[in-house]
């Protein structure tokens, strides 16, 4: 079985894996990195997005080769309890989630946005999560939450 | 002053689970657990009810550990559904609590000599004069919670509480930020397998022959289980049990089927079925203006799907003739008497916990999951089985909201004021949920070798809010009314409890034909409701939502802007909803404003989640879905086939919260829609004078009703 090399979270992955085995399952059953979530497995809902190279981008149909030598990064990688990305701070401060299955691969993308623009307007904000889904109505309180980081980050 | 709140006779729940340590327990390491027989399903109770338990006890509420439901020690309460849960599980714990607290109260006075009344506590610790001081820890050993409550204990006033009325942020989100697993989904079990089930893709055909051969050469595969039409795989790993499935599909041999409704004629279909009529509520007038003309006014709502964004998921442990259930179910019990009837296995040998799913609307697939997983795992002896159903399969087998079809006749006088009004609805039942009759509710129980009948969803009792007809008689002084349901005793489509129940598509018809004769009679629409409205809240939440969306803004082109109200099964939280909108080609909600009142609101900011949340699933539900079906399949099995709203279309959504501390608390995530839903039909007129009476109102149906009119 071939060996995929890849970043995950700053650190060097090898895995012994079927280079057609789906990303969002190896990092589930294989790298105990679960916070990307199976929402439809078609990549339109958004629950498992990953960021890859920068981009948020679904895990849930993607084959693992094709993050080989590339650089994902997960909500574990964004920060921790500790030390959060002023991302997961906003979300707790605004409580800007219901149930919170979708907020992972919110975060995600809400994290790639403000890498290639720090300083998004409200509308910026709602065209990247656009393909994110929320079914609990979450939307305003998690859009204001990514403008409250996009500050944070910008006095800081 | 303080003004202590009258002791309540005991809640439904305290006298179904009267034992005082059910519900509170001193651990030994100096945190109280909470154990509340309701569950969190993303509307943040767990929190309300912490908030609850340290105000009664005195506590830091990081001190509270906040136990899931478990049928092995949790106490039952039912389902967690109907907005009941603050005012079940809460007001069970508010007093609970109480007692608890006035026990080592009595204790700590009984060891120290002092005077209850001097004793106070502080986060757990009892002190008073001469510098006494114990703690619920120190005296557990001497005060037994192995007691049934009394009616005796005083909870305390709204001015004495420093937790509940404040919106403590909820306990669940820094894991769900933190990627800390929480839900179901993300649990890992030792020696995890993973089993997915064999569904039909054409509506109720059944499994007649297997060809097991393909899948049986899946490596990795543990095994394949049949039992009549029911069949299933176990491996290692999801990849494999996805890949076994695919395998075993390309051997499987279906029955024809059932045939589905027209879903372009569901008010044909929903009015020609075999019935079950019940007259809900007649009104007589003493005397009335002679009725000048009837309106007759058909309203219809699609069936709607749940829409979780995780399927619905669970696992299952048999050791012997003994099965450990984890599921994000609504109601462990009611799970648990289901599972025992399929399984003729007495309720004890069985144990049902809650684990967190997604978002919970009402009754999905989650209790149909879990006997999926206890069957196949029954082929796993000793190992959990995980069982998470697909995209497509929660999209097409789940329940559905019923669709409905509501006419109205309004009998109007000369000055087109209202003489008489008759309501009529014609739906499937509201619920079939588990454990509630002497059959299963559950799915895999119609497939297996000596199945069950597939439940016909039935309608809750008026008492508890009614099903189809929820929120059927006005809250309006009308002189006159006859309200009428029809509950079909056929059910093509599966239906159960979705959000709201038949409140939404009720709320929409009423506010849509008052709002109508309002503008019939050149009145405000506002100012007519407040004219036969007599409970002053309800009066209080319009006149708020009208006050803070400036009501009546000026008129422009391509804005409209409409209201709609209710008060939640006519007993529940009171809620009032502007829309505005713009309708150019497509109709698009800018900005919802509202008000509500649930009386006391526990954790305010969760209030206005509930409300905001439920407005947004509203203006989705409104503007673009619908269960889509062929006469064999469901077709709408993808977002792409069952679109919601996106972040992009989402409104502003504007929440005024009305207090009222002192009075008793109702549940919020259900309020909103009904309101939402009139509002925006109203305001759709508004802009574009055209009456959409079918939903979701989308183009076509805006044109289609345009055609209609003129």
């Amino acid at each position: 079985m071939p060996t995929i090399q890849f970043q995950l979270n700053g650190a060097a992955m090898a895995v012994d894996v079927d280079p057609d085995q789906i990303l969002l399952d190896v990092l589930r059953s294989r790298l105990g990195v679960n916070s990307a979530h199976f929402g439809c497995g078609a990549g339109e809902c958004g629950a498992c997005y990953v960021m890859v190279d920068g981009r948020a981008m679904a895990s849930c149909d993607m084959p693992i080769w094709s993050v080989a030598g590339k650089d994902v990064v997960t909500v574990e990688g964004l920060g921790t309890a500790e030390k959060p990305h002023p991302l997961q701070r906003a979300f707790i401060c605004g409580q800007a989630m219901q149930c919170g299955y979708c907020v992972s691969g919110i975060l995600i993308s809400a994290a790639a946005l403000l890498k290639r623009n720090p300083s998004p307007t409200d509308a910026e904000v709602k065209a990247a999560l656009d393909c994110n889904l929320c079914r609990c109505g979450s939307h305003n309180r998690m859009v204001r939450a990514v403008l409250r980081a996009a500050s944070e980050m910008a006095t800081s | 002053m303080n003004v202590s709140s009258p002791a309540p006779k005991l809640s439904a729940s305290l006298a179904a689970n009267p034992r005082l340590s059910s519900w509170v327990r001193f651990t030994a390491d100096g945190r109280v657990a909470i154990s509340p027989g309701k569950v969190e399903i993303g509307q943040g109770i767990v929190t309300a009810l912490a908030q609850i338990a340290a105000d009664e006890l005195d506590l830091d509420i990081i001190r509270i550990e906040m136990i899931r439901a478990s049928t092995a020690m949790s106490p039952n309460e039912g389902v967690t559904s109907g907005s009941l849960s603050i005012q079940q599980s809460g007001r069970a714990l508010r007093h609970a609590c109480a007692e608890v607290r006035q026990r080592f109260l009595t204790a700590a006075s009984e060891r120290f000599g002092v005077d209850a009344a001097l004793l106070r506590i502080d986060d757990g610790t009892i002190s008073g004069p001469g510098n006494v001081s114990t703690s619920y820890w120190e005296l557990a050993g001497e005060v037994s919670l192995d007691h049934d409550v009394t009616a005796g204990a005083t909870a305390k006033s709204a001015t004495e509480r420093l937790v509940a009325g404040h919106s403590v942020q909820r306990l669940d989100i820094p894991d769900k930020v933190f990627a800390r697993p929480r839900f179901i989904h993300d649990w890992a079990l030792p020696g995890l397998l993973h089993g997915r089930v064999l569904r039909p893709e054409v509506s109720g055909a059944r499994l007649t022959a297997l060809n097991e051969e393909a899948a049986r050469a899946v490596p990795a595969l543990v095994t394949i289980v049949r039992d009549g039409g029911f069949a299933g795989v176990v491996a290692d790993s999801e990849a494999a049990a996805e890949a076994a499935l695919k395998a075993l599909r390309k051997g499987a041999t279906w029955s024809a089927g059932d045939a589905l409704p027209d879903e372009d004629d569901l008010t044909g279909f929903l009015r020609s079925q075999p019935v079950e009529t019940t007259i809900i509520e007649i009104r007589t007038a003493a005397a009335t203006n002679k009725p000048a003309q009837t309106l007759r006014r058909q309203y219809t709502r699609p069936y709607i799907a749940h829409g979780s964004i995780a399927p619905s998921c669970a696992m299952a442990q048999w050791d012997g003739d003994r099965v450990h259930v984890w599921t994000h179910s609504q109601g462990v019990y009611l799970l648990r008497a289901d599972l025992a009837i399929v399984l003729k296995l007495p309720a004890g040998n069985i144990v049902v916990e809650h684990m967190e799913g997604a978002g919970c609307y009402g009754h999905n697939a989650a209790d149909d999951v879990a006997l999926d997983a206890v069957l196949l795992a029954k082929a796993a002896v000793g190992h959990p089985v995980r069982v998470q159903w697909s995209r497509h399969d929660e999209m097409s087998h789940a329940p559905f909201g019923a669709a409905m079809a509501i006419e109205i006749e309004a009998d109007v006088d000369a000055d087109n004021e209202i003489v008489g009004w008759r309501h009529t609805i014609w739906s499937n039942g509201h619920a079939a949920r588990p454990g509630r009759a002497a059959q299963p509710a559950l799915l895999a129980a119609t497939e297996i070798a000596n199945p069950y009948p597939r439940m016909i969803s039935s309608n809750p009792p008026v008492a508890n809010g009614g099903g189809a007809d929820r929120n059927s008689v006005p809250l309006y002084d009308l002189p006159a009314w006859t309200i009428t349901s029809h509950r079909l005793l056929t059910m093509p489509v599966r239906t159960s409890a979705l959000r709201t129940l038949g409140a939404q598509g009720n709320v929409f018809a009423i506010e849509s034909l008052l709002d109508e004769i309002a503008a019939l009679r050149g009145e405000d629409p506002i100012a007519f409701r407040l004219r036969h409205l007599r409970d002053e809240r309800a009066k209080d939440v319009i006149r708020a939502a009208a006050q803070r969306a400036a009501w009546k803004p000026q008129k422009r082109t391509g804005i409209g802007h409409g209201v709609g109200f209710a008060r939640y099964k006519n007993m529940g939280a009171y809620c009032a909803a502007i829309a505005e909108i713009e309708g150019t080609d497509d109709i698009r909600v800018k900005r919802l404003t509202l008000a509500v009142d649930v009386g006391e609101a526990i954790n305010p900011d969760g209030v206005i989640n509930q409300i905001e949340g439920g407005a947004i699933q509203a203006t989705s539900w409104v503007l673009k879905e619908r269960v889509r079906f062929e006469r064999a399949r469901i077709t709408s099995t993808s977002w792409t086939d069952y679109p919601i709203l996106r972040f992009s279309e989402v409104p502003a959504v504007d929440v005024e919260l009305i207090q009222r501390p002192e009075t008793e608390p109702v549940g919020a995530g259900e309020a909103a829609h009904g309101p939402v839903t009139a509002a925006i039909a109203n305001a759709v007129y508004d802009c574009l004078g055209v009456r959409v009476r079918d939903l979701p109102i989308t183009r076509d149906r805006i044109i289609a009703a345009a055609e209609l009119a003129s």
